[in-house]
């Protein structure tokens, strides 16, 4: 804020001198707030919030720029005005004795005057002019001059003098707010003040599908450029706040920075990271698909990190959200507690779509969340069309981009729309979509969840069956087979067929081993009696070598044995047998 | 710039007594045709039971905030009640009487 008033007045040097209103957000579409030293007109009807814009406008230049004002009021009395701004914080009477507001009221009463003859307003000046003199007044409001209107009957001489007026505070140098009340035609019942001032804002209270919307427009601005559009603006506790509808450029910072979404499969899904920060979410589906669950995880994922989260619930109340998401084991009560969640919860009717997009924007620049969530945007729909939601997340989205702030909406989608685009248009701004689908099949209902787009990441093109535990979410692959796509408990069957399969195959394979380890057996016994039948040969073949050799022995012996019985002349040939031996 | 009846200066609560204040701007034409209107007017009607301050707004601009004084000249007729105020230059001497409440 502070960075962007610095640019504020940095822009405004270009052109003539402005001042700031303190208002926040009209400073943003004057570029640096109204004329200085010059006359503005704010009209408007009945209710539309003049009197507060003017009140407003001297008590924070009294309070926060040290410009004291004076503040002449037509139709409130002091006191009266004292207690109607007492309710925003503003203590009028205090100012009053520190010098720095002088509350002025004039009173003109029909009734009580009695025109005789030629005459001025030279009285309001001097009292104007005494008043703004005894305080040093930078700034002066009038409101609403044109009851002088009501209680004079020289009309003639009325536009003259408040003609003079217009240059009466000129020549004093003093910023001035006039209010007027919107005539028939023109913007004011004169159609005098519009023309003598040099910036006219327009204030509008509209009513469109019994739910009322207020809008302020700069018609002109002498010598700068303004926003030309109308904005929506509140009028809360805090008095006016103006949103800028659209920011001017495309050119916000981004971040490479990725978040969980607190579903370990979901990140894995999207390039094992989670969701860009900064970026914005889309989570679709039809009715009980778990949308909220998924947001509420996404929040606690935020929570967990320590990471600050602002939750808007349209449809249920906090307190619904903070028991349904106990049921799946996430534990929202502990960070509303430890003041890491915030909720803002408001029924969508309760006023129109620019006030609440007015009121987020509020709540966010006064949180300061890391993270939001919008739960869910359809409920909008029943306050404005389809265009009215789209433009308005538009500006919500870039609003939130600027800020790096990352966001999850979550959207209902009906069966009956055949068109998937649909969802609220948004589907083409944002920058990650969760599709949440029911799949029906074998007599039941099944959530398939799938990645449609995720910008800037290499995400899964899966369909995965999305299931809701009392642990949290997670997902489940699901089973691609012959005859399609299998959840459920049509999955949770496959799965258990193929798990007996398995024992049944494992059963034939043990058989098969042991009959091999059987052959093997027998084979190996086979082994065995070969062997030992050639042990019993060789045997039989060694008990002839053996017996040959003995006989050779024996028979050697003989024969010497018989030589030397002969006692002949052949002892040489019974040495030789001997050799042999 | 005080004129009225010296025989008269604390019966200001009688009730034909009358209390006139007139602001005017300066010495604009319009303040001083204003200023004799009106003393022509008293002096024929009222004459002897009548006060009337003549004030210069720009000297006593905190009598003019006090007073609700928005247009000049202005003729403030604090007694007897109710209390009436006229503008202009009094040059009107019926709407003047009728203002007053002086019978004619």
């Amino acid at each position: 804020m502070a960075k962007s008033k610095k640019q504020l007045e940095a822009r405004s040097t270009g052109t003539i001198p402005k001042t700031l209103t303190g208002i926040s957000g009209l400073d943003e579409i004057t570029l640096g707030g109204l004329p200085s030293g010059r006359p503005t007109l704010v009209c408007g009807e009945a209710g539309s919030g003049k009197t507060l814009f003017s009140i407003e406008f001297i008590v924070k230049g009294a309070m926060e720029y040290g410009e004291p004002g004076v503040f002449m009021a037509f139709e409130e009395k002091a006191e009266e005005l004292k207690a109607n701004v007492a309710s925003l914080g503003f203590d009028l009477e205090q100012l009053e004795k520190d010098k720095k507001i002088r509350l002025d009221y004039v009173h003109i009463d029909r009734s009580e005057i009695e025109e005789t003859g030629e005459y001025d307003l030279e009285g309001l000046f001097i009292r104007l002019g005494y008043a703004i003199d005894s305080i040093g007044a930078k700034r002066v409001a009038l409101d609403t001059i044109e009851n002088l209107f009501a209680g004079l009957n020289n009309t003639a001489v009325l536009r003259a003098e408040i003609r003079r007026l217009f240059q009466f505070l000129k020549s004093k140098g003093v910023t001035a707010v006039i209010t007027g009340e919107r005539g028939g035609s023109g913007l004011t019942r004169q159609g005098l003040e519009e023309y003598v001032s040099d910036c006219v804002i327009l204030l509008d209270h509209r009513i469109i599908n019994q739910i009322s919307t207020r809008r302020l427009r700069v018609v002109k601005y002498r010598g700068s450029v303004h926003g030309t559009n109308e904005y929506p603006f509140l009028i809360d506790d805090e008095g006016i706040s103006v949103l800028p509808v659209t920011s001017l450029q495309l050119n916000h910072e981004v971040s490479t920075k990725s978040l969980s979404s607190g579903i370990a499969s979901l990140d894995k899904m999207l390039g094992n990271s989670g969701f860009y920060k900064g970026s914005s979410i889309l989570v679709s589906g039809t009715a009980g698909t778990g949308k909220t669950s998924i947001a509420a995880t996404f929040a606690n994922a935020a929570c967990l990190r320590g990471e600050k989260c602002l939750f808007f619930a349209f449809e249920e109340s906090p307190k619904q959200i903070i028991r349904n998401m106990r049921s799946i084991g996430i534990d929202l009560q502990k960070h509303l507690k430890e003041g890491s969640l915030e909720f803002y919860a408001s029924r969508p009717t309760l006023y129109g779509l620019e006030m609440h997009l007015v009121a987020i924007h509020k709540a966010i620049k006064k949180s300061k969340p890391s993270v939001v969530v919008l739960d869910p945007i359809t409920n909008l729909i029943t306050i404005g069309s389809v265009s009215d939601v789209k433009t308005m997340l538009v500006r919500l989205i870039d609003f939130l981009q600027a800020e790096q702030i990352t966001v999850m909406f979550t959207a209902l989608t009906l069966n009956n729309i055949v068109n998937e685009q649909t969802d609220e248009g948004v589907s083409s701004l944002v920058d990650a979509w969760l599709l949440i689908r029911d799949i029906e099949s074998n007599g039941e209902r099944n959530r398939g969840l799938y990645i449609m787009k995720s910008r800037g990441m290499k995400h899964s093109n899966q369909i995965r069956e999305f299931v809701i535990t009392d642990k949290g979410l997670d997902l489940v692959d699901v089973y691609l087979t012959e005859d399609g796509v299998l959840t459920g408990s049509a999955r949770e069957a496959r799965m258990l067929m193929e798990q007996t399969g398995e024992v049944i195959h494992a059963q034939a394979v043990s058989r098969k081993d042991r009959e091999l380890e059987r052959k093997r057996k027998i084979l190996e016994s086979k082994i065995e009696s070969l062997r030992s039948e050639y042990e019993s040969a060789e045997e039989e073949l060694n008990k002839v070598y053996v017996e040959e050799a003995l006989k050779k022995q024996i028979m050697g012996e003989t024969i010497s044995k018989i030589a030397g019985l002969r006692r002949g002349d052949n002892g040489g040939e019974e040495k030789n047998v001997n050799k042999n031996k | 710039m005080q004129t009225g009846n010296p025989d008269h200066p604390d019966s200001t609560q009688s009730a034909d007594f009358f209390s006139l204040r007139l602001f005017i701007a300066g010495a604009s034409p319009v303040s001083a045709r204003a200023v004799v209107n009106i003393r022509a007017i008293c002096e024929e009607f009222i004459a002897g039971r009548y006060e009337l301050d003549i004030i210069d707004a720009h000297q006593q601009p905190l009598l003019v905030q006090q007073d609700d004084v928005t247009a000049i000249p202005m003729l403030i007729k604090k007694s007897p009640i109710p209390i009436k105020k006229l503008i202009g230059d009094c040059s009107d001497r019926e709407k003047v009487l009728k203002g007053l409440g002086i019978s004619y």
